[in-house]
């Protein structure tokens, strides 16, 4: 469980976090869900105590991190937004370190090994240098050693980024098993599709604020559960309706073409904020997986998507 | 005490992967000193009696054990900036006392690794002198303080170019200066008493003085226990500061 009152994080006159408050209770996929510089990762290094807070205050697992720090650090695993693996060293003296670190006895230790380099499929790869691994294998390193010490508290910092598709499904895929097994996890992303798929709730977080906290069915219902696109003048331009009826009438007005699609949670991003949680390049996988199934794909000239309907 | 060795293993397993390179970077700068100073230009001159190059060697382990354990910094700081490694100790249910003891020390393997190829260059050079407990004592009190601070200021600095320009502002000129290629005493006054500041140059006299078979004066050690304890407890102190 994870509970945050009125934090706060300031660097110099820069307000990174403008009073978060939050409750995650235990066995749930909590994603946080905004753009570059809305203030995930610094939530995330606050609870993990890689970072100190300005005001408020957290616990996991009723300990509060600042007063009680090596016990909530004992509750929780990280997994960083970068790799932060020691490439001199081997798989295995990596996940070695950190056992050491949490104080888990030399046989805990190595049978845990073990056991999660064969649950992240890399049984073979202990006595492999880090350094000649790829970023997918890195990745599936880290949340090993992040499990290792059995934490009752996951945190993923933008678990997939950088990740071709195939591999990011594969981690997904992981995560789940993970919180299947009853471990709460802490997710920030700002893949939409990530934060679709595998989140119980979603927070968006706009500039150091949460703007909305609910179940990413319930967010995307919040907006419409249809939406037409099309472009105009003034760039690609979106709307949304009740129904795939009147979302059809609507485009079948508009003469320039227009793309019907089911609403997703960057729908319900931009409805709030006005921002755009993706990059245009971020935009472009999720639409190519995900709902825009009924429409043929073009780029226009701004690098933006548009769609022609059919 | 696991934390303390989990940090400490660490940097002895990547000391192990590096290890011909390292010795062989240890043996480079004494081994120019020696060639270039102590036996092409200090050949005939002498000091108190004894040859330079018998003068030579003592500074050249006080000096050696001071840059060693201060790399450490060097290592902690691409951990740091680079790797990101420094970020696992921090997130770990580990004390301060634990990340600073485990560099420390990891800083004062390398001095002693250091201090032994100097040993064997002496003897290659056929320079012969006391190797007893009180200039192990004084080379590993001397290491202990420069592997502190290093510690301090690899947490204090923001950029790994800050702690290269505070080499260049502190640990080259001490090492010039701190009685290890000259005696301090031949400078004024002033001179000296200013460089009874430096911790090396205090390091420097008690490793020279137990090489040469004297009787080592208490007040040295007693300086550099001081030093290391400062130095320790700043270390202590800054961990927290690169939180953020």
């Amino acid at each position: 469980m994870i509970r945050i009152e009125n934090l706060r994080k300031t660097y110099g006159k820069i307000q990174a976090l403008c009073g978060i408050d939050l409750h995650v209770p235990a066995g749930e996929l909590f994603a946080y869900l905004g753009p570059n510089g809305a203030g995930k990762t610094t939530s995330i290094r606050i609870l993990t105590g890689l970072t100190r807070l300005s005001a408020g205050a957290a616990a996991l697992n009723g300990h509060d991190i600042a007063a009680q720090s090596t016990a909530a650090k004992r509750q929780c695993g990280l997994v960083p937004q970068h790799v932060n693996l020691d490439s001199e060293l081997t798989v295995g003296e990596n996940l070695d370190l950190h056992g050491r670190l949490f104080g888990m006895p030399a046989a805990t230790r190595r049978q845990r090994i073990a056991e999660l380099l064969a649950y992240v499929e890399l049984g073979d790869r202990v006595h492999s240098l880090v350094k000649q691994l790829s970023g997918g294998l890195k990745r599936r390193v880290m949340i090993a050693r992040a499990l290792l010490h059995n934490p009752r508290i996951l945190f993923l910092d933008e678990p997939t980024v950088g990740l071709d598709p195939a591999i990011r499904r594969r981690i997904w895929s992981l995560i789940k098993q993970i919180q299947q097994q009853g471990t709460t996890i802490f997710l920030t992303t700002h893949y939409i599709e990530e934060a679709e798929f595998l989140a119980d709730r979603v927070a968006f977080l706009d500039s150091g604020r949460i703007v909305a906290v609910d179940s990413p069915t319930a967010l995307m219902a919040g907006v419409g559960h249809w939406a037409v696109d099309w472009v105009s003048d003034a760039g690609l331009q979106s709307a949304y309706f009740p129904s795939r009826e009147a979302a059809q009438a609507a485009g079948a007005a508009r003469h320039n073409g227009f793309t019907l699609r089911r609403v997703n949670l960057e729908d319900a991003f931009l409805t709030l904020t006005g921002k755009k949680v993706a990059t245009d390049a971020n935009a472009q996988t999720v639409h190519g997986q995900g709902h825009g199934a009924h429409a043929a794909a073009t780029r226009n000239p701004t690098g933006g998507q548009a769609k022609k309907g059919h | 005490m696991q934390g303390f060795i989990a940090v400490y293993l660490r940097e002895m397993r990547i000391l192990k992967r590096r290890f011909w390179r390292q010795l062989a970077g240890m043996a480079v700068s004494p081994l120019l000193y020696l060639i270039a100073l102590g036996y092409a230009m200090g050949g005939a001159a002498r000091f108190d009696g004894r040859s330079y190059l018998e003068f030579l060697i003592p500074g050249l382990i006080a000096m050696s054990s001071m840059t060693q354990s201060f790399g450490i910094a060097t290592d902690i700081n691409v951990a740091r900036f680079y790797w990101y490694i420094f970020e696992e100790f921090q997130a770990a249910p580990i004390g301060n006392v634990a990340y600073v003891a485990g560099e420390v020390l990891a800083g004062m393997t390398r001095a002693l690794m250091a201090i032994a190829v100097i040993l064997v260059l002496s003897l290659l050079f056929g320079v012969r002198l006391h190797y007893g407990p009180w200039l192990w004592l004084a080379a590993l009190l001397n290491s202990f303080a420069f592997a502190a601070l290093a510690v301090a200021l690899a947490m204090l600095v923001k950029s790994h170019a800050d702690q290269s320009m505070l080499t260049s502002f502190v640990i080259t000129p001490m090492a010039f200066l701190g009685g290890t290629f000259f005696p301090v005493e031949r400078l004024p006054q002033w001179a000296q008493k200013m460089l009874a500041v430096l911790p090396l140059t205090h390091a420097s006299e008690a490793i020279r003085g137990a090489a040469f078979g004297e009787t080592p004066g208490v007040w040295p050690y007693l300086i550099l226990v001081a030093v290391g304890v400062a130095f320790f407890v700043l270390a202590l102190g800054t961990v927290n500061q690169a939180r953020d």
